[in-house]
């Protein structure tokens, strides 16, 4: 069995392979204008570099915000669902996730089962996401890899009010007028990052384990700040962003298992 | 009526037709993207079909027609105000609750902007002079439910029943009296007496209106519902704005078609998504949003609890009482039932859910809530305490008339489905 799960995100797009039991390759691309087109180039590059044709491939779910854009898709599923599922297969003792991606952050309450049993997304604001820490990165004149870093070595945090990304711009050029470094004022956004993520803990509340993934989860600035600010330790799957791709793909490989039908349970046909 | 026809009538109802015009097309364009979209619609929903455009054409000359022969109206905002009582008094009611987003920013002129999408739609449309009832009626009637509304009717000089906001002996009582007081307030305006025998007809004829409501919805309580969340929330939405007899006749003939569909076995649906009670505000005319955003991402809107709902329809007027008295009390009573979120506290509201979950063999709730209805956004939370308690799930979609947010909305509305019947096996 072959199956494929794409990730197509605001700002990247996950390609995984996986053949029901373990990942057997892996692309990550950006999603840029034409997210479509990325996803089917990003695809395609992957299949070529295995040596595998389109036929060789059983089933492909995707997710994300582009996911009804892939043509050759068997299904689509949300990505509340494709995160949990990336998410418990590396880590099953999971039962609280927060993914923090381009465009949006959510938090899930996972059951014993390892099934989503609630969620809380924001949506429709940049504060608490990755588009807010690129601002800033920008902003600061620096690569959004090094922030991460950066930000763990200041010295004493800056306290940014604005939680709209447009007036926290503003906020940290005065700031850095003031004299401030920029590891102070890092730490300063990845701290408002996990205050805002806190926000919206108090509506399903936060139980162990709790594990962090997403794009965003690679800035180690931002895990440290969220575990500081909730007072728990939370861990982080070894490749954060491709937890959405691997929950599609295990969810397409458990598609052919389980039903042995294309048509999975949740859209059967009325009896 | 011709197009012509339609044009110079609007005219004469004081309309602005080039602002007329717009409101149109986008109507028109967001009616055929959402309800219209549906696939394997009943042949009878062509009568509301067309009811939706009479709206702005045909509809309005009937009105017109009517008051020229003598006949009054008045406008009405909720469903408190009680149309047995205007109807014995020949005064036929209007209700103007705005469902487009086109005009909301026009209310503007005078209501702040962080109110609910209702109100600005509404006045919205009469400040731009595009809703063609606004000089079709002889009063305005408004009711102390909500705090904008209140302000609302201060501020545009509108008549006012007082709705208690406890459901304790006095609160009745003050009902009671204050439906006594529309009476005279209808018969002051028409000139005719409210008598036993018009009153038992009215009623008689109200309720029959609310009974061909329920019959419609109780075929979504069937495993494969043979008619869509869309569609019957349209029914609803034209309920409150056709001729009552018409409008009877067209849910009949749907009937019919709804009982042949059964016996043919065809569904709505093409697949059996999870079972939906959209709960919370009203969804006027025009505004077919979350059902749409629901139904079209696969999932099954079976039952509506708004007052484009049940809360419209359930409960009927005692037909019992011979005297004008006992009549009077059991209208007064019928309407006092109504568990709108304005009352504190609103156990009835928790009770008729959970009968609603059983009956209709509910999967899962959506809180369908307009952007700043603050009783209904604060109510979602003790609903949903005691739907923890029977494990259903809940989603909650707080939003306005626009369509700006439909993508973000579906990921919650996907996720939420998944949830109800998980994927994993
Ligand atoms: S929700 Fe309440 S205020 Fe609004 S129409 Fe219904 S009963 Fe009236
Ligand atoms: S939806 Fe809520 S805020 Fe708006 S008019 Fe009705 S009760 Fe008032």
């Amino acid at each position: 069995m072959l199956v494929c799960g794409i990730d197509i995100g605001s700002t990247t797009i996950e390609v995984v392979l996986h053949n029901g039991e373990r990942v057997v390759g892996s692309r990550i691309a950006r999603s840029g204008a034409f997210p479509a087109e990325h996803a089917k180039n990003a695809f395609h590059e992957l299949l070529s570099e295995l040596n595998l044709r389109r036929s060789d491939i059983d089933r492909i779910v995707t997710t994300g915000f582009g996911r009804n854009y892939f043509s050759g898709a068997d299904r689509v599923a949300s990505e509340i669902t494709c995160h949990a599922i990336g998410v418990i297969a590396e880590i099953p003792s999971a039962r609280t996730v927060i993914e923090i991606g381009g465009q949006d952050s959510k938090m899930m309450q996972l059951d014993e089962m390892g099934r989503v049993r609630e969620f809380v997304m924001n949506d429709r604001c940049a504060a608490g996401t990755g588009k807010f820490i690129e601002t800033i990165s920008r902003t600061l004149n620096l690569p959004v890899e090094e922030t991460g870093p950066l930000g763990l070595a200041a010295e004493q945090a800056c306290e940014i009010s604005s939680m709209c990304a447009v007036f926290a711009e503003s906020e940290i050029v005065g700031l850095l007028h003031q004299g401030k470094t920029p590891a102070d004022v890092l730490r300063g956004v990845f701290n408002s990052v996990a205050r805002r993520i806190l926000g919206m803990a108090g509506r399903i509340g936060l139980r162990d384990e709790i594990v962090f993934t997403g794009g965003v989860a690679r800035n180690a600035g931002v895990h440290k700040a969220l575990e500081e600010i909730t007072g728990h330790t939370i861990r982080v799957p070894s490749e954060p962003h491709f937890t959405g791709a691997l929950g599609a793909a295990i969810l397409a490989g458990r598609e052919i298992v389980g039903t042995n039908r294309i048509i999975p349970s949740s859209v059967q046909e009325v009896e | 009526m011709t197009t012509m026809d339609t044009r110079e009538l609007l005219q004469k109802v004081g309309v602005n037709l080039e602002l007329h015009d717009q409101l149109i097309a986008y109507n028109n364009k967001l009616f055929e993207a959402t309800i219209r979209s549906a696939p394997n619609r009943p042949a009878a929903m062509e009568y509301f079909d067309s009811a939706f455009h009479a709206s702005h054409s045909s509809r309005v000359g009937e009105i017109l027609d009517y008051r020229t022969r003598g006949g009054k109206s008045i406008g009405t905002f909720c469903i408190y105000v009680p149309d047995e009582i205007a109807l014995a008094a020949g005064v036929l009611p209007i209700p103007l609750c705005g469902g487009s987003h086109w005009p909301v920013d026009y209310a503007d002129k005078m209501f702040p902007r962080d109110i609910c999408p209702l109100i600005r739609s509404t006045f919205g449309m009469a400040f731009s002079e595009t809703c063609p009832y606004k000089k079709l009626k002889d009063a305005s009637v408004g009711e102390t439910t909500c705090d904008v509304k209140k302000k609302a009717w201060d501020l545009l000089g509108f008549e006012v029943m007082e709705v208690p906001q406890k459901k304790a002996a006095v609160d009745r009582d003050l009902w009671l009296s204050e439906v006594i007081r529309f009476r005279s307030f209808v018969e002051k305006l028409s000139g005719i007496t409210v008598t036993a025998d018009r009153l038992k007809e009215t009623i008689k004829l109200v309720n029959k209106r609310r009974r061909v409501l329920q019959t419609v919805n109780d075929f979504r309580r069937l495993p494969n519902p043979p008619i869509s969340g869309l569609d019957a929330l349209l029914v609803s939405q034209i309920a409150l704005s056709q001729d009552i007899q018409i409008f009877i006749s067209g849910c009949e003939r749907l009937i019919e078609e709804l009982h042949q569909r059964i016996k043919q076995g065809i569904s709505a649906y093409q697949h059996a998504g999870p079972r939906i009670l959209v709960a919370g505000t009203p969804s006027p005319m025009g505004n077919a949003k979350v059902h749409y955003a629901l139904e079209s991402s696969g999932l099954r809107v079976v039952a509506d609890e708004s007052c484009t709902g049940m809360r419209y329809y359930r409960d009927l007027v005692d037909e019992s009482p011979a005297d004008l008295d006992g009549m009077m009390k059991a209208i007064a009573d019928r309407y006092f039932s109504i568990d709108c979120s304005c009352f504190s506290p609103n156990k009835e509201r928790i009770e008729n859910i959970l009968r609603t979950i059983d009956e209709y063999d509910i999967d899962g709730v959506v809180h369908n809530i307009l952007s700043f209805c603050h009783t209904y956004n604060v109510e979602a939370g003790i609903v949903d305490k005691a739907l923890a308690k029977i494990e259903i799930p809940s989603l909650k979609i707080v939003t306005d008339y626009s369509f700006e947010d439909i993508e973000q909305l579906r990921v919650r509305i996907e996720s939420f489905s998944e949830l109800l019947k998980p994927v994993m096996t």
